[in-house]
């Protein structure tokens, strides 16, 4: 039953921006993710580490509904969406970029931010084309100068640079009025300036929006969250403050000290 | 607008149709390019499937036949005792909402699939429809089907005429392909690529995925409607055989073959299907082999659009559908 909208507010405005309650997910046999229970307050930014086949991605799909999870809960903003449809919970506020950019490539730059914007906005299957002052083209226009492509921002999207297509997964997760963003490993292959980029670029973020971000770059990671979750053998292995869980000896050994390449 | 979208050699393409009858003979303009025409615009309803959705149908056929039938059994025929003879401003339409219904309610099945199993299921509908057709005497008149169905006579011209007939292809078909030109840029169609280049990306940026395929079926089900009741009227019949499987394949080849990059593609590829049909006999003939032999040259000819398709269907390179912007107006 669909609750009301006074309750759905008041759900919203005293929830956790994200609350995993019990999540499990299994691939045949292979648990996945064992009983994880995470709660993300709105606005929060965290790390989630672990080393490979940790189940950190495995996390993230659980959570857009790429992956359901096999049993458990996933709360957004107080309401339930365990069974809810990725772009359902994509039109709740719910965002994420990608490991691997996931890009449109035959598509310009602005072709793949406007169809992020119109994603989450009336008139998906409209058959009308936008002129020009269109709003959802305005504000694809200024998305793509929050993330500095301006200057190729016609181009095809298959001709950018790794670091560009990194940039412009962002802008796709930014579009709309997103209330919560997963970004999974936004660093990976990035340059040392690119870098700094990209920790700018997570800093001015609207401080209402919070993130869950993975990251094997300890510099990005712990220098924009303010907690760290960390994952071991898809079961929660510890939690707290980066400063706490950079010294802990146990983490170092597992993760940090641990050779990982 | 639109028309910014269309490469300069299209226009010089139509206004050489527009002058057509002034050079053609009757044959030509009704047999040849009337066809092609027709064929052109079904085969564009699956160019539009499968070039911009990334799903190949073959039901795109059997949804022109059920318009065709359709206008067959509301309006007149050579069978009063099924026709109903209902004016034209009341079955054409029926004729189009009830194809473009059968053609959704296929695609709502058919997007639950990927790849071969989309073919599988949509041949698998073709074929039965085909069957029921033959077999069933009450609506659909069975092995005869029905003959003597004729355009309407309108503003006091006789639509099946060549010249005028010649036009009323030449119309439709131009029409359908604006139509696709204008929807391929719209939000619809570019999230309709979108869907068909990475599906679960485009679920993550907010689309139903499933809804948006479904639409594409009934989009391309309406022009494949158009065509179907033109080709029913060309022929001035319609029978089980008119979406038989050897139809069903030539749309796909006449669609597919060469590439699905351009909405243009299925017209100039229909044109060829059309010369090689008509006169591959007489090529035979002069070369002393025998007449029925025509699907060897038809074969022969598609084979070498394939290895030409690059020359062959895409002069016009400016139609590549990624060098065209809605963006660019900005």
């Amino acid at each position: 039953m669909m609750p009301s909208v006074a309750g759905r507010l008041n759900a919203a405005g005293s929830a956790n921006a994200l609350e995993l309650r019990g999540v499990t997910r299994m691939f045949g046999a292979l648990a996945a993710l064992t009983d994880v229970t995470i709660n993300v307050r709105p606005g929060e930014r965290r790390a989630v580490l672990g080393s490979n086949g940790a189940g950190k991605t495995t996390l993230f799909n659980c959570i857009t509904g790429d992956f359901p999870p096999t049993s458990g809960t996933i709360r957004f903003f107080g309401e339930d969406m365990t069974n809810f449809p990725p772009h359902e919970r994509i039109r709740r506020g719910l965002r994420r970029t990608y490991q691997i950019s996931a890009l449109f490539t035959g598509l310009s730059v602005l072709d793949n931010v406007y169809l992020a914007c119109r994603g989450v906005s009336r008139g998906r299957f409209s058959l009308i084309r936008p002129r020009t002052g269109d709003a959802l083209l305005q504000s694809a226009e200024s998305l793509i100068e929050a993330v500095h492509l301006q200057d190729v921002r016609h181009r095809l999207v298959g001709e950018l640079s790794h670091g560009q297509q990194r940039q412009l997964e962002i802008a796709l997760a930014l579009a709309g009025a997103p209330r919560f963003i997963l970004f999974d490993e936004p660093a990976a292959g990035l340059s040392p300036k690119e870098r700094a980029e990209l920790i700018e670029i997570l800093t001015s973020m609207p401080k209402h929006i919070g993130f869950i971000i993975i990251e094997h770059d300890m510099d990005v990671a712990l220098r924009v969250v303010e907690s760290v979750t960390m994952l071991h053998n898809g079961r929660i292995f510890k939690e707290g403050p980066p400063e706490e869980i950079e010294s802990d000896g146990e983490v170092q050994e597992l993760y940090l000290g641990g050779g990982h390449g | 607008m639109v028309l910014e979208g269309i490469p300069a050699p299209v226009w010089g393409i139509g206004l050489l149709l527009l002058l057509m009858p002034a050079l053609a003979s009757n044959f030509v303009l009704f047999q040849i390019f009337g066809w092609s025409f027709i064929l052109g615009t079904i085969a564009l309803s699956l160019m539009v499937l499968a070039g911009y959705g990334g799903m190949v149908s073959l039901i795109q056929m059997t949804v022109a036949a059920l318009a065709g039938y359709v206008v067959a059994i509301l309006g007149t025929s050579g069978v009063p005792q099924i026709s109903l003879g209902w004016p034209w401003w009341l079955h054409i339409p029926l004729a189009i909402l009830i194809a473009t219904l059968f053609g959704t309610l296929v695609g709502t099945l058919a997007v639950r699939t990927e790849g071969i199993y989309t073919i599988m299921i949509t041949l698998a509908i073709a074929a039965a429809f085909f069957y029921f057709t033959r077999q069933n005497y009450g609506i659909f008149n069975g092995y005869t089907g029905f003959n003597n169905v004729v355009p309407p006579t309108l503003f006091g011209v006789d639509w099946r005429q060549p010249v005028p007939f010649y036009y009323l292809t030449l119309g439709c078909a131009t029409l359908s392909y604006l139509a696709v030109v204008w929807m391929a840029r719209t939000p619809f169609g570019l999230a309709l690529q979108g869907v068909r280049d990475n599906p679960r990306r485009m679920s993550a940026l907010g689309f139903s995925v499933t809804a948006h395929r479904i639409l594409a079926y009934a989009f391309a089900s309406v022009i494949a409607a158009f065509g179907g009741i033109l080709l029913v009227w060309q022929n001035a019949q319609v029978v089980p055989g008119t979406a038989g499987i050897p139809q069903v394949i030539d749309i796909l080849v006449i669609a597919v073959v060469g590439g699905l990059k351009r909405p243009i593609g299925p017209f100039i590829r229909a044109l060829i299907y059309a010369l090689l049909s008509v006169f591959s006999s007489d090529i035979l003939l002069a070369f002393g082999m025998s007449g029925e032999r025509f699907k060897l040259v038809i074969g022969l000819g598609f084979l070498a659009v394939v290895f030409f398709s690059r020359m062959a269907c895409s002069g016009c390179g400016a139609l590549d559908a990624s060098a065209w912007s809605a963006t660019a107006a900005t």
